[in-house]
């Protein structure tokens, strides 16, 4: 008697809904066992969580806040995942996003009547988020260079650049030493909707939507769908591989740049330190748990979030490390990856050996 | 400015630390080197890398010993191995992914477990210097080469160690042959799932003793994101280094030049901010790779899963 994996006829849709769940339940757990470890009651901790992500309207909007960004990044990552291009560096381009946003605010408004600033320092932040995702598209339609290292090295490049910025040649000169820029003028700031809940959120929800009808409805879906599929078939069919992969990579930096100017112009109004608060990584989980889907992405990304704000409240609350949260999602990557098997295959316990007859 | 650093001492001074910071790019991309050979892009190095240095750290803080922080990271290491092997040759996972998943599991952990466990900056008796007798009394080259503590001369000796395991031992050719042609290896008798398992798990050994390196054998203490991607960066000198220790030597020896002069250029306080000497070796990994690209054999089958149904 063994146990073997059996291709399945079609995908499992069970295993499709399951596993991310499975998978979440799987992290709590392992999570609990830290938090036993370290003397902490689990229960009360993600109690704690809880009350603190979703128990007062005040902390869902922070919630919100912080699933707008990751929603920005995740729609961004779920683009280049669809053709199997592994961009890691949703953080550098939504820093980029956030320093080009700056750039505008900060140094356009004497010259430029108030009214543009805020559509022209989005536009920026696209700009910057396609060229520096961009530029590893090319280096692997053009010349195959490995996209997730070079997409990981520039997060690295774009994170010291801003650090530069902001510690140097853009650092207000009546911060009293704080490391920041000057605040912006209120004509660039993005409005508010409720709390700290800013324009950016709706604007994420608006791409989530028309993301969902182009994947599923258009001829770019399409083409972009059998990239990522059977490039070979995607040969055959005369579908330009290149362009495609450096179309859709410019558009998934814009996005995660969109974040990055949500961050700035909505929240901080300054560029200053918590720029990349490693949204761009949360934002891979996120895609990967929600199959990719932009409307799944919407709800897994307010998930997400509620982990990060509910490791800051028990940090406040309890004295834990807020880390925690950071913990959790990298716990559930883990048993998601190791799941997706069972979409396409499933386990068969096999009594007798004999496999031919078994085939036949 | 260019006459500081051209003065004896100095260039006797970024030559040795040259040296001594090529420890953790060897040990951990010789480890990655033996995964890419089988088959198994393991991008998750720095994570191990992470995980290794605070678990070396804290054994050596609480015990007072650095011998057991490096078994101590040695066993993180060998554990998160088991977890990659498992995820992507059992488990048959897209592995960029997997390897992500992996970073961000040690990152999130070591930092929640530092905060927990120790939560401050405090220093350790890491491991002392061993001047080598004669050899070290060399002028230039002594210093520069033979002034070292004992993972420094480890590291080094792993790269013809590794040679002659990768090219003239059976175990070898069968670790060649399964990341080329798994099929035929399959077909030989050999079982390619366990010599996947093998090599991720000594590559992530390996990766645990880069990052107990920099906590042990460097820095002598912890801070968050104390591997500062020197994990990845030894996942792109694999490729560099054209899946050969010698290739990676000299690769490994490049960028810790280039990691030792930044630093250098802090120490002089010559006027370049400091943000762009430490961008350095991340804008050199993205030229190198491009360098390379297209131009370089690969193991045939990096990347793809085995299996042995045939589905």
């Amino acid at each position: 008697m063994r146990i073997v994996f059996e291709k399945r006829e079609s995908i499992s849709h069970w295993a499709v809904v399951l596993v991310p769940i499975i998978s979440f339940l799987v992290s709590l757990l392992f999570g609990a066992i830290l938090l036993l470890a370290s003397g902490v009651d689990p229960l009360v901790t993600y109690q704690a969580m809880a009350v603190g992500t979703f128990g007062s309207w005040h902390s869902f909007t922070e919630t919100l806040v912080k699933a707008t960004p990751l929603l920005f990044t995740s729609l961004g990552v779920a683009i280049a995942f669809r053709m199997k291009f592994w961009n890691i560096g949703a953080e550098g381009q939504l820093v980029w996003g956030g320093v080009a946003a700056a750039w505008v605010a900060l140094f356009w408004s004497k010259s430029l009547p108030g009214w543009t600033l805020l559509p022209l320092a989005l536009l920026m932040a696209c700009v910057a988020g396609a060229i520096w995702a961009g530029v590893p598209a090319a280096l692997k339609a053009y010349l195959n260079v490995d996209e997730t290292l070079t997409t990981l090295m520039l997060n690295y490049v774009a994170i010291l650049y801003a650090k530069n910025l902001y510690y140097g040649p853009w650092r207000d000169p009546e911060g009293m030493g704080f490391p920041g820029s000057a605040q912006f003028p209120a004509a660039a700031w993005l409005p508010r909707i409720t709390g700290r809940v800013h324009l950016g959120l709706i604007i994420a929800l608006i791409f989530a939507f028309l993301l969902w009808f182009a994947f599923n409805r258009t001829r770019w879906g399409f083409e972009t769908r059998i990239i990522g599929e059977n490039q070979t078939a995607a040969r055959y069919l005369g579908i330009n591989i290149k362009r495609n992969i450096v179309i859709a990579l410019l558009i998934s930096g814009a996005l995660s740049g969109l974040a990055g100017a949500g961050e700035t112009l909505g929240i901080a109004h300054r560029l200053q330190q918590g720029l990349s608060m490693g949204y761009g990584y949360t934002a891979i989980i996120i895609s990967w748990m929600s199959q990719l889907n932009p409307l799944a992405i919407i709800f897994v990304a307010v998930l997400m979030a509620s982990l990060l704000v509910g490791g800051d409240q028990i940090q406040i609350m309890m004295g834990l490390p807020a880390s925690v949260g950071v913990v959790l999602q990298g716990m559930i990557l883990i048993p998601m990856l190791a799941g997706g098997l069972f979409t396409e295959y499933r386990l068969r316990i096999v009594r007798t050996p004999k496999i031919e007859e078994a085939k036949a | 400015m260019i006459h500081q650093l051209l003065s004896l001492s100095t260039i006797v001074g970024i030559l040795a630390t040259a040296v001594r910071l090529t420890t953790p790019f060897l040990l951990a991309a010789l480890g990655e080197m033996f995964a890419q050979r089988s088959g198994i892009y393991n991008l998750g190095v720095e994570g191990v890398m992470m995980m290794g240095a605070f678990g070396g750290f804290w054994v050596a803080l609480v015990t007072g010993s650095a011998w057991l922080g490096i078994l101590a990271a040695m066993g993180i290491g060998a554990l998160m191995g088991l977890l990659m092997a498992f995820i992507s040759v059992t488990m048959q996972a897209e592995q960029g992914i997997s390897g992500i998943g992996l970073y961000m599991f040690g990152w999130g952990l070591a930092g929640f477990l530092f905060r927990l466990t120790v939560g401050y900056i405090t220093s350790i008796d890491g491991f002392k210097p061993i001047a080598i007798p004669l050899l070290s009394d060399i002028p230039v080259l002594g210093t520069v080469l033979f002034d070292h503590n004992w993972m420094v001369y480890f590291a080094l000796l792993m790269v013809p160690i590794t040679w002659v395991i990768l090219f003239k031992t059976t175990w070898g050719l069968k670790v060649r042959a399964v990341g080329v042609t798994p099929e035929a290896a399959d077909t030989l008798g050999v079982s390619v799932a366990r010599v996947r398992y093998t090599c991720v798990i000594i590559g992530s050994v390996m990766a645990g003793l880069a990052g107990a390196f920099l906590t042990l054998g460097h820095t002598n203490m912890y801070a968050d994101n104390i591997t500062a991607g020197r994990g990845f960066i030894a996942v792109a000198l694999v490729y560099f280094g054209r899946w050969n220790p010698w290739g990676i030597l000299g690769g490994a020896f490049l960028f810790s030049f280039v990691d030792a002069l930044q630093l250098w250029i802090q120490v002089l306080g010559l006027n370049i901010p400091y943000e762009f000497a430490v961008m350095t070796p991340y804008v050199l990994t993205i030229l190198a790779l491009a360098l390379v690209a297209g131009r370089i054999w690969e193991p045939a089958a990096l990347g793809r899963p085995f299996d042995r149904e045939g589905g």
